[in-house]
């Protein structure tokens, strides 16, 4: 610090012109900061205003009514129904996942943690097409299945399981170098004093980790709600059934439907917005929360 | 509450941390662990807590089998190194969350809890701190915290795991006679882990020595320093200087003369020599002493560090004398130790064996000269 404090101040006093340590002169520095902003705006933003503007070509009178259309209105439900339980069932896994990588030492540890990775390093189409082999007619369960008529492919099933599995990573890569961190001393501070297993989860663990754990949640619901490749696998695509959000838009799109695939669409981008928003709003939190624990 | 550790080995995994380790500790006694890293020392403090359970062996807390027994219904007070306060609780949370978390038959009014972690702050001299978290306290402020948390349960046993390990120099001298205070006034059974040897010396009633998971010497703070029994004991607590000997006759030599010192019942043959480098008396000529040649001086503190050369293998050896001593300024110097230990070398290491090891006594006339 010493150091750092006294060059600045040398360079500071020097009567050369003022230049950064690693010696770029500001006619770069402008270029470079000028590349990224021009290609963010090009590939980002204007894609994102295009939604939009797109949505609302023929008014908020039929952006309106697109987004009422019985087949839409059903696509919207089952996104919403499909992220109300592949969420919280990856909170939980999530979250145990986590716990007994961070707190425990086991064997098998790496290999637990290469397999939270796999969604992430594998192509969701073929984590759908995966499932099909698991539940289609043709699979060993697919007579079992049938026989006892649960439908699990083409049906809410397949696209509950195609879902947990791409956004699996989401809350336990968030809190396995959290946990990792933070270790287990007030863990063991905490039954020390007496506190059972769930009180020390409940009122030590949890408030330790709740930042983290949103953020998890937030990302793994974006990415629940926007999933197409493994979905559009399972799924079916049966109007009004089987339709999620991404899958009515490419449907509406493929129609020429052009304002109501974009009005659908442009709801998707909303809830990428707030993720976003949210998020950065967490980080904030997030930084004082680590911040502080580190004085 | 007494604590007896009986024939307690623990291993991880393979590796052996604690061999065949046993402890009585009184009711009310402070007890330091006192060793370097991998010693074993918190291994065996963690073991009392139920932290760790024993790979053999017992721990009784009085008569009841406490190794049987989970951590939280152990009922100690456990204070850790790094604090372990929950940051996203105030200062009088968590304090009062031993007595939040008891079983609602147990747990004491709202009110009774708020009452009860105010007066534990104001023991721990913290009281107005309370509303506060932890992050806006010092580190000292906050092993207060710490401690005042442990003891709100009423433990039976206060075990503390270097406590001041995470402090700076100051504030841990401060805070080791505090917490004899804080200990002469509650009179809990305490033991603390500590690589810090002056700490242990000064804080604790006996001060239990580790070394690579075994227990080397229990003893007071003047048995430990005056008496250590084994070689490691005397190298690892103050100053230590040593010269490989030769026992014969009943006598030291160096090479092939007498030291001047006696050594009775060592069995002849190899051995080492520990003395303190300030326990020694300068001599003139040299019919029985260690004599050597100055080949560094250094002044620290009141006194001056001369190192010298001795015999024909040159080993260097370290004596302390009084600053202004006219002897400092000679290019060769002869000395006999005070008080001095000789352990056989085929022994050292083996504190099994340390009993066989003679510490040595000066011998009454030379005492007489000595001061």
């Amino acid at each position: 610090m010493a150091v750092e404090a006294f060059l600045s101040a040398a360079i500071a006093h020097s009567a050369r012109p003022v230049a950064t340590a690693t010696g770029e002169r500001a006619g770069i520095r402008l270029l470079l900061i000028a590349i990224a902003l021009a290609f963010l705006g090009f590939f980002l933003f204007l894609p994102l205003v295009a939604v939009f503007v797109e949505a609302f070509r023929e008014g908020a009178a039929a952006y309106a009514a697109s987004l009422a259309e019985p087949e839409t209105a059903a696509a919207i439900r089952l996104t919403l129904t499909v992220a109300a339980i592949a969420v919280p069932l990856n909170l939980v896994f999530g979250v145990a996942a986590a716990w007994s990588i961070a707190k425990f030492e086991f064997k098998g540890k790496a290999f637990l943690i290469t397999l939270i990775d796999l969604p992430f390093s594998v192509s969701p189409v073929i984590a759908g097409l995966v499932y099909v082999l698991l539940f289609g007619a043709g699979s060993a369960l697919g007579p079992w299945l049938k026989a006892h008529g649960i439908e699990v492919l083409f049906a809410v099933p397949g696209i509950v399981l195609a879902t947990v599995f791409v956004t699996f990573p989401f809350v336990a890569r968030e809190l396995i170098p959290l946990m990792q961190e933070q270790g287990s001393g007030d863990e063991e501070a905490a039954i020390s004093l007496g506190a059972s297993g769930w009180q020390t989860f409940w009122h030590v663990t949890l408030p330790n980790i709740r930042w983290g754990l949103l953020y998890g949640v937030l990302l793994c619901n974006a990415r629940a709600m926007g999933e197409f490749g493994a979905v559009s696998v399972v799924s079916g695509r049966i109007r009004g059934l089987t339709n999620t959000m991404p899958l009515q838009v490419e449907i509406l799109y493929n129609e020429y439907n052009s304002v109501a695939a974009f009005a659908v669409a442009s709801l998707l981008a909303m809830l990428a917005l707030v993720t976003l928003g949210l998020k950065s709003l967490l980080e904030h939190r997030f930084a004082d929360a680590i911040a502080a624990k580190n004085h | 509450m007494d604590v007896s550790i009986r024939k307690v080995r623990k291993e991880f995994d393979r590796f052996a941390a604690l061999h065949e380790v046993s402890l009585d500790i009184a009711s009310g006694e402070l007890i330091a662990l006192l060793g370097p890293s991998g010693s074993g020392k918190t291994t065996l403090l963690r073991l009392i807590a139920g932290l760790e359970s024993p790979s053999a062996g017992a721990i009784f807390f009085g008569e009841e089998d406490a190794s049987r027994k989970s951590v939280q219904e152990r009922n100690v007070g456990f204070v850790f190194q790094h604090y372990a306060l929950f940051r996203h609780m105030t200062v009088a949370q968590n304090v009062g969350f031993g007595l939040k978390v008891r079983p609602a038959a147990t747990r004491p009014p709202k009110a009774e809890i708020r009452r009860r972690a105010d007066e534990l702050l104001e023991l721990v001299q913290l009281s107005g701190l309370g509303g506060r978290y932890p992050h806006q306290l010092s580190g000292g402020q906050r092993q207060r915290v710490a401690l005042a948390r442990a003891l709100a349960i009423e433990p039976r046993v206060l075990l503390l795991d270097e406590p001041f390990g995470a402090l700076d120099a100051q504030v841990r001298r401060e805070l080791r006679r505090w917490l004899r205070g804080i200990h002469d006034a509650t009179g809990h059974t305490t033991v603390f882990v500590t690589h810090d040897q002056e700490e242990a010396l000064e804080l604790a009633d006996r001060v239990v020595v580790m070394s690579q998971g075994r227990i080397e010497q229990i003893g007071t703070a003047d048995e430990i320093y005056d008496s250590p029994n084994s070689p490691f004991v005397f190298g690892f607590i103050g100053d230590s200087s040593r010269l490989p000997v030769r026992v014969a006759n009943g006598q030291l030599w160096l090479q092939d003369r007498t030291i001047g010192l006696a050594a009775r019942g060592i069995p002849d043959g190899d051995a080492t020599l520990y003395f303190r480098p300030h326990q020694i008396e300068l001599l003139d000529g040299c019919g029985g002493c260690i004599a050597g040649t100055v080949v560094a001086s250094r002044r620290v503190a009141a006194s001056r560090r001369v190192e010298l050369e001795v015999g024909g293998e040159r080993h260097r050896v370290e004596i302390e004398l009084p600053a202004g001593d006219p002897a400092a300024g000679k290019s060769r110097i002869a000395f006999r130790p005070k008080r001095w230990a000789v352990f056989p070398d085929r022994l050292a290491g083996q504190p099994g064996l340390a009993e066989r090891n003679v510490p040595g006594r000066p011998e009454p006339e030379l005492a007489l000269t000595g001061v």
